[in-house]
């Protein structure tokens, strides 16, 4: 008995530590391809523009910088192509415009003070929106269901659609289900 | 001459708006019909005057008359008539003046509808749209004056309508002409578009204002405007359309929606204006949710003064932008008497305007449920766009820095909450007015669910492995089975009872419901879009790579081969550059490809990208501009964009089903008092 919980114990730390060199293992990797794909001579129109779509140039007003005609944009691509070239990585790249131009070539404003608010209103708002709905449901439904209940059994009710109660045909399209139809067909059989 | 004249009717319009109102006011209170029936003419005078100014605006545009500032700054020599003449709004003057010609003929064609059986309603309709149209002649006037000419001062030229001191006139031979990326068939029909949208909205809203000072809380006004709001829905969602084909084929940049603030300022009304078009419903049917539809259209119609302050006043590129502008404070401080007077109306009336019905006759899945639930997903969508447009201008007001809230953020707030509309298209058509629950909606449910679950499994086993592409299509898939399903029981119903053959059926039973069926077909339409912007928001991709002719690219299984490039000039006074492009698709031959851009004498670029469209994608390729261009190398951008032909197909079919829904009736009269009649016998519980 023991043994095997001695056993687990073992395997689980074997298990674990293997992991961790697993795991290291595989950051090194990423890192040295990383810096193998940094290193090629010079990166593509495609390696710039997939940062360059993140960024908004600072003088035209809403045009990402990928497809921004200026030549100022046109020297910031070539700038994150040589950026790119020495080794930077996307967020460093990133930072070093932020810094030069403010927070505003960000495509979205970084989550810092004020700014707080751009993420937390709508869905506070929204949510709002949804209690209250979820409140009105519930007193909706205390205050009603008797009623319901009750029209929901009377077979005397016509349609679900009193819109289209002037025209019989149309009548049999807004039954809830097919039993429902056959049984309204059925009544406006006998009216005729 | 023809200015002053213009100029000098402009001024007479404003006076007789003004009169117009007041009257229409005065007529209310002192009871007497003399001073309704004096506004309601007043009111009907102002499209004929207001066309005489425009069409004096136009014959100074189409004439070359570059002594008025605002003929300089959007028209030229080399422009041809045509443009000339929708250069009325190229620019600000111009639009603001075309805004209140639009108004007008909206106000004065509801003045001439026959008024004796709503006769309460007259003197507050004819109010509010004589305020409103009184508000944008004022701006004409005032600040933003068409008419204005050009003077050469000591310091330099001004416009202005009076000579100022110690100047002379100054009359340039040539103007700066029209911004080439405006000249463009689908930016010389949007603005019209957009615009008619928004002015037509103003007519529900001033039918609502009526209801609310006359205290008359039935669904009368609702009846009236019904036509007028589908058809401002209509214009509205043309004008957006028409904006992104616009984009879409001349901005170059591979999409159709950017997330441009100027966009979400446009789209704005239309996420109020479209839950209002369903929550109607419920007050016709049900009598229930007054106070949410009065809600509703005000909001809609702040929205749309709001939407024109936006994009008129220069709030959007800065703040500073607004303090400067004269038309800015302006149109704050309309917007903010128009929240006051009609929220304050609407408050005072709150308890009149309650549910006939009561609430407690209702349950979770009906129908009246869902359609709250899917006003209050379209809200969400509302609070997320104003909120983006607005936060940018709140920081920059404390904290003087500048911040950009850009498509990453709309696009993941956004599409949860389309998808869950989605989600209700599909639902709410099978749903019941007063009674649903989980059961009876899959009952009605299960049937149309089956292809859609095929769908899904097809696109898994086709290698779709998108969850939001998988959700999104499936969703789509479900909202147009249920709709078909919705088409063909009835059909099947008729024809089972009436023994009519299925196509003649069909023409019956839309014809008999037209309302309902041309919503259904709306519901399609909207399935088509939905595709269409899942294709591209999900499954665009792009290269941009630079050719040496006879070099070949690849995107998306399809090859492009750089043939040639060539510069000429254009009659125009152009610089073209084009190239021209094979494209092949395993290896065969499909067409050539024409992507170019053009330089304007006056230095602006133009790029005019060459596209392939089929229903299933479109190969969009862009010669860029901004890089590098020899006469042997060529830098391209190509886009792969799936589905987006489904966005313009769509669109027609939207129109389709909008004009079904709002055709008007034989006997428009008659129609509503059935409805009516038949909601007392049905719903009284």
């Amino acid at each position: 008995m023991l043994n095997t919980v001695r056993m687990s114990k073992l395997m689980n730390s074997i298990l674990k530590r293997s992991f961790w060199i697993l795991g290291i293992l595989l950051v090194c990797l990423s890192f040295s391809t990383g810096l193998a794909s940094a290193q090629s001579p010079t990166p593509s129109d495609d390696q710039v523009n997939a940062i360059a779509r993140q960024l908004f140039c600072p003088i035209c007003e809403n045009i990402p910088l990928d497809v921004c005609p200026t030549q100022a944009c046109h020297d910031w691509r070539e700038l994150i192509r040589q950026m790119l070239a020495a080794g930077k990585s996307e967020a460093e790249i990133k930072q070093y415009f932020v810094d030069h131009y403010g927070a505003r070539v960000l495509s979205e404003p970084p989550a810092r003070g004020l700014n707080w608010l751009v993420y937390v209103v709508p869905p506070l708002a929204f949510c709002a929106g949804i209690f209250l709905l979820f409140m009105a449901f519930r007193t909706w439904r205390r205050t009603g269901s008797g009623s319901a209940a009750a029209l929901v059994s009377d077979p005397s009710m016509p349609e679900k659609d009193p819109g289209s109660a002037n025209s019989q045909g149309d009548a049999a399209s807004s039954a809830v289900d097919d039993e429902y139809a056959a049984r309204f067909e059925e009544q406006l059989r006998k009216q005729r | 001459m023809l200015a002053n004249f213009g100029f000098g009717v402009l001024v007479v319009t404003f006076l007789l708006a003004l009169f117009g109102a007041g009257a229409a006011m005065y007529g209310y209170f002192r009871k007497e019909d003399r001073w309704v029936e004096s506004a309601r003419r007043a009111v009907l005078l102002t499209f004929p005057l207001v066309t005489l100014v425009s069409l004096s605006l136009i014959y100074l545009l189409v004439s070359g008359h570059y002594e008025l500032r605002y003929v300089y700054s959007v028209t030229s020599n080399d422009m041809p008539t045509y443009l000339k003449v929708t250069a009325l709004w190229g620019g600000q003057e111009g639009s603001l003046l075309f805004w209140s010609w639009l108004m007008s003929a909206f106000a004065s064609a509801v003045m001439l509808r026959r008024w004796d059986r709503d006769r309460e309603f007259l003197p507050w309709v004819a109010a509010v749209t004589a305020i409103t149209l009184g508000f944008f002649l004022s701006l004409s006037l005032f600040f933003e004056n068409p008419f204005a000419r050009w003077w050469q001062t000591a310091s330099g030229e001004v416009a202005a309508m009076l000579r100022p001191v110690g100047a002379i006139p100054f009359n340039p031979p040539d103007g700066a002409g029209l911004n080439p990326l405006l000249r463009h068939p689908g930016m010389v029909i949007h603005p019209p578009m957009l615009y008619l949208g928004f002015v037509a909205f103003v007519i529900p809203f001033a039918f609502a204002i009526a209801a609310l000072v006359t205290g008359r809380t039935d669904d009368r006004w609702i009846r009236l405007t019904r036509r007028w709001t589908l058809w401002a829905w209509l214009f509205l969602t043309c004008g957006l359309v028409l904006g992104m084909w616009w984009a879409y084929d001349v901005l170059g940049w591979g999409g159709y929606w950017g997330w441009d603030p100027v966009e979400i300022a446009a789209l704005m009304p239309w996420l109020v204006g479209t839950p209002f078009l369903h929550t109607v419903m419920i007050q016709e049917k049900r009598g229930m949710f007054k106070q949410l539809n009065m809600i509703l259209i005000i909001l809609t119609y702040i929205l749309v003064i709001f939407g024109t302050f936006l994009t008129r006043s220069g709030v959007l590129s800065s703040v500073h932008a607004f303090s400067q502008s004269a038309i800015g404070p302006m149109f704050f401080a309309f917007i903010g008497i128009t929240m006051i007077t009609s929220f304050g109306l609407l408050i005072h009336r709150w308890k009149d305007f309650k549910s006939e019905a009561s609430l407690g006759s209702s349950s979770m899945f009906s129908r009246e449920a869902l359609f709250l639930l899917a006003a209050l997903l379209f809200a969400g969508v509302l609070i997320v766009c104003f909120w983006g447009i607005i936060f940018p201008l709140i920081s920059e007001i404390i904290t003087n820095q500048k911040i950009t809230v850009g498509p990453p953020f709309y696009k993941r707030a956004v599409g949860p909450l389309f998808g869950l509309i989605l989600l209700l298209m599909g639902i709410a058509p099978l749903s019941s007015w007063t009674y649903g629950t989980l059961k009876t909606i899959g009952r009605a449910a299960w049937k149309p669910a089956i292809p859609a679950a095929l769908v899904l499994v097809v696109l898994v086993l086709t290698g779709t492995h998108n969850l939001f592409a998988l959700i999104g299509l499936t969703l789509i898939a479900f909202a147009v089975c249920v709709t078909l399903y919705e088409f063909g029981r009835a059909v099947l119903a008729r024809g089972r009872s009436s023994a009519e053959n299925v196509l003649v059926a069909l023409w019956r039973l839309v014809g008999r419901n037209r309302r309902r069926y041309g919503g259904y077909i709306i519901h399609l339409a909207m399935g088509m879009m939905g595709l269409a912007i899942i294709g591209i928001e999900l499954f665009q991709t792009t290269t941009q790579q630079s050719l040496a002719t006879g070099e070949s690219m690849q995107l998306a299984g399809y090859t492009l081969h750089f043939d040639s490039i060539s510069q000429f000039p254009y009659v125009d006074g152009r610089t073209v550059t084009r190239a021209v492009m094979s494209v092949y698709r395993d290896g065969q031959y499909l067409g050539q490809l024409y992507p170019r851009y053009d330089l304007f004498p006056d230095g602006q670029p133009m790029t005019i990208p060459a596209i392939r469209s089929t229903l299933s994608d479109d190969l969009y390729v862009v010669l860029v501009n901004w890089e590098d261009t020899s006469a042997s190398q060529a830098p391209f951008k190509v886009y792969h964009n799936p589905l987006v032909s489904w966005l313009w197909l769509g669109s027609f079919v939207f129109i389709f089903g909008t004009l079904v829904a709002a055709w008007p009736d034989k006997d428009p009269a008659l129609a509503p008092v059935i409805v009516k009649s038949a909601f007392k016998t049905a719903g009284a519980d």
